[in-house]
């Protein structure tokens, strides 16, 4: 602690910090650009400058950069001192004399940094009145729109680009007075964390080009809090809707979880809430008309129920409470998990491993801070995308920590860090399948198939703890790079295991918890993070049930007749062929779901699921937090929660229990009664009784506009407003104005703060945690009374006339519901399969020439792509794109070399 | 006493002044032209419409009666999808004019909008949209504003350089 005197008051500020996150954390309004909390400060913009006196006696002082001037104990400073803020209002002078005359077109008004940086320094009019300089713009694909006109060269951009996101095609050109940030040429933006860049531009150089589209401002938006539905990390974000329907996402910080920024999937794949393929109506297919109202199709389904023997299927991608009550309503016994019999396996291993293994599974915060860092068997950027910023972040810990530290520069000092550790890096070790974009991050590369990997892991952990078992047969090379892992894991001393169900194969899973393990046992302060394949994966893992093939089963042996199908679409988890017999053998199809896709087309009675923007729910992410998500905008009576769907189908059936239920709150209740595993879910965000001051919170902001003209064109007489039963939030702007509880912050804004800046003003520190401290509440912990796998796997050995096919993800086209997002598809890869250049090479294929092999009796006839890294007899089939047919990977592939197949229909919806 | 006989005679004598009222509607009164009545919006010189849908005339009104979406044409020049204004709520308190950087939304001195069903008094854009500039002759907001439009490429605005050509290394 340190105390300092601003405008000759005391205050205890945080020692080591700089000036200006000292001034934001007292909640002093310091303006500023070129600053970011997560990326340090450079002194480009000269927009924070402050007095600073060398004692009590100096009345003169002199101008200083708050951001590049360190917090020393005894600092006498002043914000409100006249010259300073002379000088500021100068500066903003100078920053705005070519900016356009724009802000009634321009998509950042009302959020807009430089709007309120302008104001908060008083440059209400321009005095300016010559030529302005002017830019062209450049296409940077279909996320972000450019406008380099409104630039004020504070260089964030880069900086986040380049520096922190690791992209390699954005820059500035050319030089003094017209700078220019952008790419070498028109193109798309390759990075898939470039969508930040809409939060990090102070201005509106780089926009939300989804937005656009149906463009509202931040005012207007009707916004809650919400959870990522596109990969197992749960970021946190802000969805937005007006008239209807969702406009965008944004960041919602959550200091343990995201931080500052999301990545392309989660913030631009929100269109399928918008989707022309979404299900408006009840439908029961046994009637004519199909379309129904909500308690015709209840009563059908609840008559269906009744009738026959019913089993559940539930969904990955679906709440927690929605899966509960499922369970609940079909009871324990016939609630199945609607994933494929690997990937339940695989979720529960990893389950396992947390909960029994000895190392705890750190966050995304702490996984900033990890020293070592070894991969297995996961394409990070493409499964986890996330994960993959923070590992880059990890790469940086060891120089961070050595060097920078030794030379006594503070790490917020961004230029001087980075001039010091140019391109040194700590121990960063990846064993993927094929290449990643990490690899250029990496010290050591390894790629292999699965076994190998595994062998591999094993081979590390004997050699950082004796009690693991030894692998037989490595290579010398193998072993030497085993030897350097494990040497450079327990030089660490935040050594971190990534591993994940993405590979498709246990040994890798074990092979990493044997690692994790045997660090804790030599007393490393180890973490193991595992990522899972969907939002709440791990929630399913945790609430229990059969695996997918006993559903079959039961159906196809009798014991069962009507299936209930919660948000899944079947035929992304089991063969074509399978899962036709099983509808075939159905009696009984009830279906909920959100969007129309083949299972939806089987349903006898199909009810319409809100989704994540239209529900509330819980969401178990990979580490095991509870993390609620909140609706956002009111639905038609039709369309509502898939668990108060099932909880009135349970209701008008009569069920026990699920007839007591009365909403939300008493479906949380039972679950933490029912099911030890999720005691403390209760505790991750106040009931719906909560109300602060009476009232509760608003998800609207206080200027939210048109309220008595929206619905006038249908009825100029207003309607009630619609009232949410399931949370304290209100769907209008009335309410409580202040601060709510951080697991509920429907948007950042402080007074003065329209951007999303006014972050600041939720956190404790800038940059640290959320005031109240960071949303969601961890359900595991490691119980250390695990032991020592000892299934070391035999190497990989190639087939003649086979190809091992093992599952390659895509940030873009592997996700379900983010494909339905059009900027999304368009980046999408073309279906293909990754072979080995030199198996290509024998197998006489080139590039694009089509390669024909049956899995399961699946038949598939894709271009081929070479690789020089895919190992030899392998191959790679793109997962979950919309033309490319389920198969369960890894798994044997037969190459039909003399078919001739007809080729797959491309099924869009 | 005194007091009621002097109001009755300044009373009756009021009877021989001119008189205030006029015989409304066959004799107009005069409006002056920045009487706050009817809103509308008006067009630019070229005869584009002046409004952008920048929202800012929504978020100034103080009983929320204006909604508008915003869009673009294929040039990106942003215009109001639909502009509502709900007149059974206006209180013709002129903050949208007020507000509107382009001086698209102006109120204008006519106030004769009596409506025998309250419906009929919600406006949709093609009832506001006029065909006139209305009471600010000659600004073009989008030959002031940086942004391409069609027939307006970058620099081609006031006060505008050429685009900058960032090869140059040229000071």
């Amino acid at each position: 602690m340190a105390t300092i005197y601003i405008d000759n008051k005391p205050y205890d500020v945080a020692a080591g910090k700089n000036l200006l996150e000292a001034c934001l954390t007292l909640g002093l309004d310091v303006p500023y650009f070129c600053y970011h909390p997560a990326m340090g400060s450079i002194g480009a913009c000269r927009q924070c400058a402050v007095k600073v006196y060398r004692d009590e006696n100096d009345t003169k002082g002199k101008l200083f950069m708050s951001c590049m001037e360190q917090v020393r104990d005894g600092m006498r400073v002043s914000v409100a001192d006249m010259e300073a803020k002379e000088f500021r209002a100068h500066v903003i002078g100078w920053l705005m004399t070519n900016h356009p005359h724009d802000c009634a077109v321009c998509d950042e008004g009302g959020s807009c940094h430089l709007q309120d940086m302008t104001v908060m320094t008083g440059h209400n009019y321009r005095q300016y009145s010559f030529e302005k300089r002017t830019y062209r713009n450049q296409y940077l694909g279909p996320f972000l729109n450019h406008e380099m006109n409104r630039c004020i060269q504070c260089y964030r951009c880069v900086r986040y680009y380049k520096d922190y996101a690791g992209g390699k095609d954005l820059d500035v050109f050319a030089a003094h007075n017209h700078l220019y940030f952008g790419r070498h040429e028109d193109g798309v933006l390759e990075s898939e964390f470039s969508g930040n860049l809409a939060e990090v531009c102070p201005t509106g150089v780089f926009t939300d080009k989804t937005l656009k589209q149906h463009y509202t401002r931040k005012w207007d938006l009707t916004t809650a809090p919400s959870v990522c539905h596109h990969c197992s990390l749960g970021c946190n974000t802000i969805a937005g809707e007006r008239y209807g329907t969702l406009r965008n996402i944004t960041n919602r910080y959550n200091g343990e979880v995201n931080g500052y920024f999301l990545c392309d999937r989660g913030r631009f794949g929100y269109e399928h809430v918008n989707s022309l393929s979404r299900i408006r109506k009840p439908l029961v297919r046994s009637q004519l008309p199909e379309a129904t109202d909500k308690y015709l199709a209840l009563k059908a389904a609840a008559s269906a129920v009744s009738a026959g023997r019913v089993i559940g299927i539930g969904s990955p991608r679906a709440s927690l409470e929605s899966n509960y009550v499922l369970k609940t309503l079909v009871g324990e016994d016939n609630f199945h998990h609607g994933v494929s019999d690997m990937e339940h396996d695989l979720v529960d291993l990893a389950l396992r491993i947390l909960k029994e293994g000895a190392t705890p599974t750190p966050s995304l915060r702490e996984v900033e801070k990890a020293d070592a860092v070894f991969i297995l068997g996961e394409d990070l950027t493409n499964t986890a995308p996330m994960l993959a910023l923070a590992v880059r972040q990890a790469v940086r810990q060891k120089p961070l920590l050595e060097q920078v530290s030794e030379a006594n520069i503070p790490v917020w000092q961004d230029a001087a860090v980075r001039e010091l550790v140019q391109t040194e890096r700590g121990p960063l070790f990846s064993a993927t399948f094929t290449e990643t974009k990490l690899d250029d991050l990496a010290t050591k590369t390894y790629f292999a198939s699965p076994e190998a990997i595994a062998r591999l892991g094993y081979a590390v952990a004997h050699n950082i703890c004796l009690d693991c078992p030894p692998v037989e047969g490595l290579k010398k090379e193998e072993k030497k790079l085993a030897g350097q892992i494990a040497d450079a894991l327990l030089a660490a001393k935040n050594p971190l295991i990534i591993s994940g169900t993405h590979s498709g194969n246990e040994r890798v899973l074990k092979a990493a918890a044997n690692i994790a393990d045997a660090l804790c046992a030599r007393e490393k302060a180890a973490g193991i993070l595992l990522t899972v394949p969907e939002c709440n994966s791990m929630g399913l893992a945790m609430l229990g049930g059969h695996k997918l093939e006993s559903a079959l089963e039961a159906v196809l042996n009798g014991y069962a007749d009507t299936v209930i199908i919660l948000e899944n679409d079947l035929y992304r988890r089991a063969g074509e062929a399978t899962v036709d017999s099983f509808f075939k053998a159905c009696k009984q199809v009830i279906v909920l779901d959100h969007l129309h896709n083949r299972t939806t087309e089987t349903a006898g009675i199909l009810l319409p699921a809100g989704p994540f923007a239209e529900s509330d729910g819980t969401l178990i992410n990979n580490e095991g937090r509870a993390q609620r998500f909140y609706q956002v905008y009111p639905t038609a009576e039709d369309i509502q929660e898939s668990w108060r769907w099932l909880s009135e189908l349970g209701t008008i059936a009569a069920h026990d229990e699920i007839s007591h239920w009365h909403g939300y709150d008493d479906i949380l209740r039972a679950i933490v009664i029912e099911l030890p595993a999720f005691r403390g879910i209760e505790a991750v965000t106040p009931t719906s009784e909560f109300r602060i001051a009476g009232q509760k919170i608003p998800r609207a902001s206080h200027r939210f506009s048109g309220r008595t003209s929206m619905l006038a064109n249908i009825n100029v007489s207003e309607p009630k407003p619609p009232e949410d039963p399931d949370s304290p939030l209100s769907y209008t702007m009335e309410g409580y104005r202040g601060q709510p509880p951080s697991s509920m912050i429907p948007f950042f804004w402080a007074p003065g703060w329209n951007s999303v800046q006014a972050t600041n003003k939720y956190q404790q520190e800038v940059g640290g945690h959320l005031k109240g401290g960071d949303p969601g509440v961890r359900l595991i912990s490691p119980a250390g009374t695990g032991e020592f796998s000892t299934a070391v796997p035999q190497n990989f050995l190639p087939l003649e006339d086979h190809l091992f096919m093992l599952p390659l993800y895509h940030t873009f086209g592997s996700e379900e519901l983010s494909m339905y997002s059009l900027p999304i598809m368009e980046l999408a890869p073309e279906p293909y399969v990754a072979l080995n250049a030199a198996d290509a090479m024998r197998l006489k294929l080139e590039d694009g020439q089509p390669l024909h092999f049956t899995i399961a009796g699946q038949t598939y006839d894709l271009p081929v792509k070479t690789s020089p890294n895919i190992p030899s007899g392998t191959a790679g089939l793109p997962i979950g794109l919309p033309s490319v047919p389920f198969a369960e990977l890894p798994a044997w592939a037969i190459l039909n070399r003399n078919l001739k197949w007809k080729k797959q229909p491309q099924t869009t919806f | 006493m005194f007091s009621i006989l002097r109001s009755m005679w300044l009373t009756f004598l009021h009877a021989f002044h001119k008189r205030d009222t006029v015989l409304y509607p066959e004799e107009k009164p005069y409006l002056p032209p920045r009487w706050k009545g009817r809103i509308v919006l008006t067009r630019d010189p070229d005869g584009g419409e002046r409004c952008v849908a920048c929202n800012l005339c929504a978020a100034a009104c103080p009983v929320d009666c204006i909604s508008l979406q915003a869009t673009e044409d294929e040039t990106g020049r942003r215009y109001p999808d639909f502009f509502r204004i709900n007149f059974s709520r206006c209180i013709f308190c002129g903050f949208c004019e007020e507000a509107c950087p382009t001086y698209a939304i102006q109120l204008i001195p006519d106030f004769e909008m009596g409506e025998y069903n309250r419906q009929n008094l919600v406006y949709e854009k093609k009832d506001l949209l006029i065909n006139s500039q209305g009471k600010y002759p000659g600004y073009n907001y989008y030959k002031v504003a940086g942004m391409v439009i069609g027939g307006k490429d970058k620099g081609e605005a006031e006060n505008e350089t050429p685009p900058v050509d960032i090869k140059s290394l040229m000071p």
